[in-house]
């Protein structure tokens, strides 16, 4: 974020504006502290064992560390009837997204490149009413999606997921590419026309090496939303392909044995790990994005 | 009552970039002084540290006889025009004039007491229940010197309050601000980067470069004689020719030696500046020459330290009351002002005579003033 | 630009003033169709999976369909039986509850955390990515979190009572009075970062020159957050409680990982409802007909909104 150029006001020095200042920083720490906890309080419990669990608090760090329960979270927790831990679903989850982000992405600068810049009687219609598209609730569509993926013969698949997800992730995409190519001059591509450059040219030679920072905030948002996305999973998916985030919420929503909660914090941990790498390593894109969404791009 | 302001080594950094490098500036009550440079050159930081909006890293700021390093802006007894103008979008333009009353809680009745004397003044009082978005530029000016006039202060600051509007406007809210200092006999620093504003409106020009004040002086003073090449090229529109060249003294005449092979012209110095100067035959120097003093020969009346010479026309430049004529000697290109009817067609030859008692004359190396 | 005379139909290409004048310049049939030929396979991609299966819902609704659909029509009979349930109204209800105290608790602690980040604080990069991480999260490893905070046994009732306090009680998860209230625990703990980085955003875009005429003007910071940048922000407040609410309308993993619906149908919401009623108990016509009734609220709030921000952009 752009810096304040208003940080040199001259600013009384009186006891009061330092107590305040302390009071600013408690109030800030304070709230640091509610937002970490639940991180802390799930690695300390996912590295303790079973009993002291029981016999400590939540917040109690763990005396003995032990990798038990991730390695069962990773490879030998039951999910349903199968008991390989997360390990298949975090495969299933990668093979998922990588191609729903990549083909979500492409497909969205396409469209508003398009609708942007080479914009035709009614581009501004076909853009709302896509952009409609990344508002509805999905409970809308659940039904006939199963019906159609049935009748493609990719219900309970991967390919399906991936369709699903290009599909209502390209009008988030689109908007994304849209809000940032009116930014970008438009002499820019009638220079290049005059050049004798066509659509495709302009597009590839032009205008993507331009949109890398654009490009990147939708692969990020894309990445997070897919991979997080559990409604869709849950209901096209069954069994061997489910998405990681249905698989965790069957480890730990199951009713049978005995709870093991450093094993659901393990597999909670194992299933945020992606986003949470993207979010540490991009946090500035991930933002970016945030606020896209709020259209104010 | 109008209060003074003193600066005493005033020092600014951001970071380990110097912005302010040492400054010392006194304005006296009521005295209009204007900050003018080049962008960049530190006079809008400079007034932002009178203003207490930045704080000092180095020196002392007095004003009124007091020092305010540390004061906050809003004890310091000033009020600021922006050149955004600033103005809160979401009040109406009654509100933005007394916000700075209400927050310092004077009566209501005071309020709209100075409300209706001062936009009467500034021929706002039909506007008084819009919105700023509803004003056009230059109303906003006039609102956003309303904000600050109901304030009665000692000190107005000035930051670029003009560059946002068209230029017809911008002459007529000149006149004004003018009218206005000389009505209320405020003292007031005015940042500018444009240098027909600073001459127009001073008492005293301060000429910045790089966070240091290269002349410090009254507009007909920095214009007549500039300290060094940098004010001389900076004042003045357009601006003054630079001509390189060597010095020549041969008998009791002194001349600058201009040009290359291809052409070369001799400038007689007049007696009054050979007789001053104290450099040596064949010194490195720049003769300064401002457009006005090059003029068609035989056009004005005759006087004394007047030299012709002929040059063929490059460039014909017509401004309306005069005409600009552009030509070159050697490598360097020059103006002359003349009247429209004497101008003539490129290529053709042309008598342009100089007024040498205009001339400046400059160290080559040092860029000072000899 | 380059314009051939004769060509040019006033009128007709008022849309593409700013616009390159493709039409213009080239003869070629293909050349020239080229960007609507690329953009129309998506658009129909978009309407057929968007407004053709919204209408095939709204059709379904409109049915007395079962385990299968069927497409004879009937009239409202669905959205009838659908009102008649008395879990519809708890889920309403929860929907309700839900939003308003997740939207007001959200903007909240939004606006206080952004106007406190606006005070030159010096670590606060590293503070907004503190704030900002759960929404990082999925809203399954989110339940899953909170739902052990939370559990009567183990959780924050355990460590209470350990630390010398025998009678606290906190068992809200599994009370079905309170466990809707976890849900607005655990989703303000999610999100209200994101409700704070939209304001911060909105803070750091008033223009410094405003925030240094309130300092002369002898303005204190809290009249000048008050009387001046809060109401500047005002399109800021209504942009975020419009995506809080369309988070809140649309929130259906954090229930199933949180409460899975319960204790009993307590915690249900219109999305758990419709998931219910479509899969588990093989309702469709009941099913379409809440979703319908998600949409249509979601419309009210979405469209409006919509058409004003995209007049702001000048389209």
């Amino acid at each position: 974020m752009r810096p304040r150029t208003t940080n040199g006001i001259v600013r009384p020095r009186t006891l009061q504006s330092s107590v305040l200042r302390g009071l600013l920083f408690l109030v800030l720490g304070l709230f640091c502290l509610y937002y970490l906890i639940p991180l802390i309080v799930m690695i300390s419990t996912s590295l303790k064992s079973l009993t002291e669990i029981r016999e400590g608090t939540l917040i109690s760090l763990p005396r003995e560390i032990t990798f038990d329960a991730w390695s069962k979270a990773w490879e030998s927790a039951c999910v349903g009837v199968r008991c390989d831990g997360l390990k298949p679903f975090m495969w299933n989850s990668i093979a998922m997204a990588v191609p729903a982000v990549l083909l979500s992405t492409t497909l969205g600068a396409i469209n508003g490149y398009a609708l942007t810049k080479w914009r035709f009687p009614g581009a501004n219609w076909i853009f709302a009413l896509i952009l409609f598209g990344a508002f509805i609730p999905f409970q809308v569509v659940l039904l006939p999606m199963a019906r159609t993926l049935g009748q493609l013969g990719l219900a309970g698949t991967v390919p399906g997921l991936i369709l699903v997800h290009t599909v209502y992730g390209l009008a988030f995409t689109t908007l994304f590419f849209r809000n940032f190519f009116i930014g970008v001059s438009d002499g820019i591509v009638k220079a290049a026309q005059i050049d004798g450059a066509g659509f495709f040219g302009i597009f590839f030679k032009i205008v993507l090496p331009m949109s890398i920072p654009a490009i990147v905030v939708t692969v990020i948002w894309q990445f997070t939303q897919i991979w997080n996305d559990f409604l869709f999973g849950v209901a096209f998916t069954i069994g061997d392909s489910n998405p990681v985030t249905v698989a965790l919420n069957n480890v730990v929503n199951t009713s049978t044995g005995v709870k093991e909660y450093n094993v659901d914090m393990a597999a909670a941990i194992i299933a945020a790990l992606p986003t949470m790498l993207v979010y540490v390593v991009a946090g500035a894109y991930f933002v970016r994005g945030l606020s896209a969404g709020s259209m104010k791009g | 009552m109008a209060a003074g302001i003193e600066l005493k080594n005033v020092q600014k950094s951001f970071g380990n970039t110097e912005v302010i490098k040492g400054i010392d500036l006194n304005i006296e009550p009521g005295e209009f002084v204007v900050l003018v440079g080049p962008s960049g050159c530190g006079k809008s930081t400079l007034l932002n540290l009178i203003s207490g909006l930045e704080t000092l890293s180095g020196g002392d700021v007095t004003i009124g006889g007091k020092v305010v390093n540390n004061t906050p802006p809003r004890d310091r007894d000033i009020a600021m025009v922006f050149q955004s103008y600033a103005l809160y979008p979401t009040k109406t333009v009654r509100d933005n004039i007394t916000f700075g009353m209400q927050a310092r809680r004077v009566p209501k009745a005071e309020q709209d007491a100075a409300v209706a004397a001062f936009s009467g003044l500034l021929q706002i009082d039909h506007l008084l229940d819009r919105k700023p978005g509803q004003l056009s530029g230059g109303q906003r000016q006039r609102v956003a010197m309303g904000r600050a006039l109901v304030r009665d202060p000692d000190v107005f600051l000035f930051d670029e309050p003009l560059s946002n509007l068209d230029a017809k406007l911008r002459i007529d809210m000149r006149t004004e601000i003018k009218k206005l200092h000389l009505r209320l006999g405020k003292t007031v620093v005015y940042v500018t980067h444009d240098q027909i504003e600073a001459m127009t409106l001073a008492s005293r020009i301060a000429v910045m470069d790089e966070g240091r004040i290269r002349q410090y002086g009254p507009p007909e003073e920095i214009y007549e004689n500039p300290v060094d090449l940098f004010v001389a090229g900076f004042m003045g529109s357009p601006p003054m020719n630079m001509l390189p060249g060597r010095l020549l003294r041969t008998g009791d005449e002194v001349f600058v030696e201009t040009g290359d092979d291809e052409a070369r012209v001799r400038f007689p110095l007049p007696d009054a500046i050979a007789n001053r100067i104290e450099v040596g035959n064949g010194h490195e120097v720049v003769l300064g020459l401002r457009p006005e003093a090059i003029f068609a020969a035989g056009t004005e009346l005759p006087g004394a330290d007047r030299f012709i010479f002929e040059r063929p026309v490059e460039v014909v430049e017509p401004t309306g009351p005069d005409t600009m004529i552009v030509f070159g000697i050697g490598s360097v290109e020059l103006i002359a002002r003349v009247r429209p009817e004497d101008a003539r067609d490129p290529g053709t030859p042309f008598s342009f005579e100089v007024d040498m008692s205009k001339a400046k004359l400059f160290d080559q190396s040092s860029g000072r003033s000899l | 630009m380059i314009e051939r005379p004769g060509r040019h139909r006033p009128g007709r290409f008022s849309e593409m003033s700013d616009a390159p004048s493709f039409s213009l310049r080239t003869g070629h049939w293909f050349e020239r169709h080229l960007p609507k030929i690329v953009v129309l396979p998506l658009f129909a991609l978009s309407l057929f999976f968007v407004y053709g299966f919204i209408a095939w819902t709204a059709y379904i609704s409109l049915t007395p369909s079962g385990i299968m659909p069927n497409y004879e029509l009937q009239g409202f009979a669905q959205y009838e039986r659908l009102w008649a349930t008395p879990r519809w109204y708890v889920a309403i209800t929860n929907l309700f509850v839900f939003t308003s105290l997740f939207i007001v608790i959200s903007m909240a602690i939004g606006i206080l955390l952004a106007i406190l980040l606006d005070q030159r604080v010096r670590a606060e990069g590293l503070i907004r990515t503190i704030y900002l991480y759960p929404m990082a999260l999925s809203f399954i490893v989110t339940g899953t979190v909170w739902k052990w905070i939370l559990n009567p046994g183990l959780g924050i009732e355990n460590l209470v009572r350990k630390a010398g306090f025998e009678d606290f009680t906190f068992d809200w998860l599994v009370n079905s009075d309170y466990a809707i209230y976890t849900l607005v625990i655990a989703a303000v703990w999610q999100s209200s970062g994101y409700a704070m980085a939209l304001f911060l955003a909105g803070l750091r875009s008033v223009d410094d020159e405003i925030l240094k005429a309130a300092a002369v003007d002898g303005a204190s910071s809290w009249k000048t957050y008050t009387s001046i940048v809060l109401p500047i922000l005002r399109p800021v407040f209504l942009s975020t409680v419009i995506i809080l609410a369309h988070l809140a309308i649309k929130s259906f993993d954090l229930v199933v990982a949180l409460t899975g619906g319960g204790p009993g149908y307590a915690t249900d919401m219109p999305a758990t409802f419709m998931y219910a009623f479509a899969f588990q108990r093989s309702e469709l016509g009941v099913a379409a007909a809440s979703a319908t009734i998600m949409l249509m609220t979601i419309t009210a709030i979405i469209v409006p909104y919509l058409y004003s921000e995209l007049r702001k952009t000048g389209q």
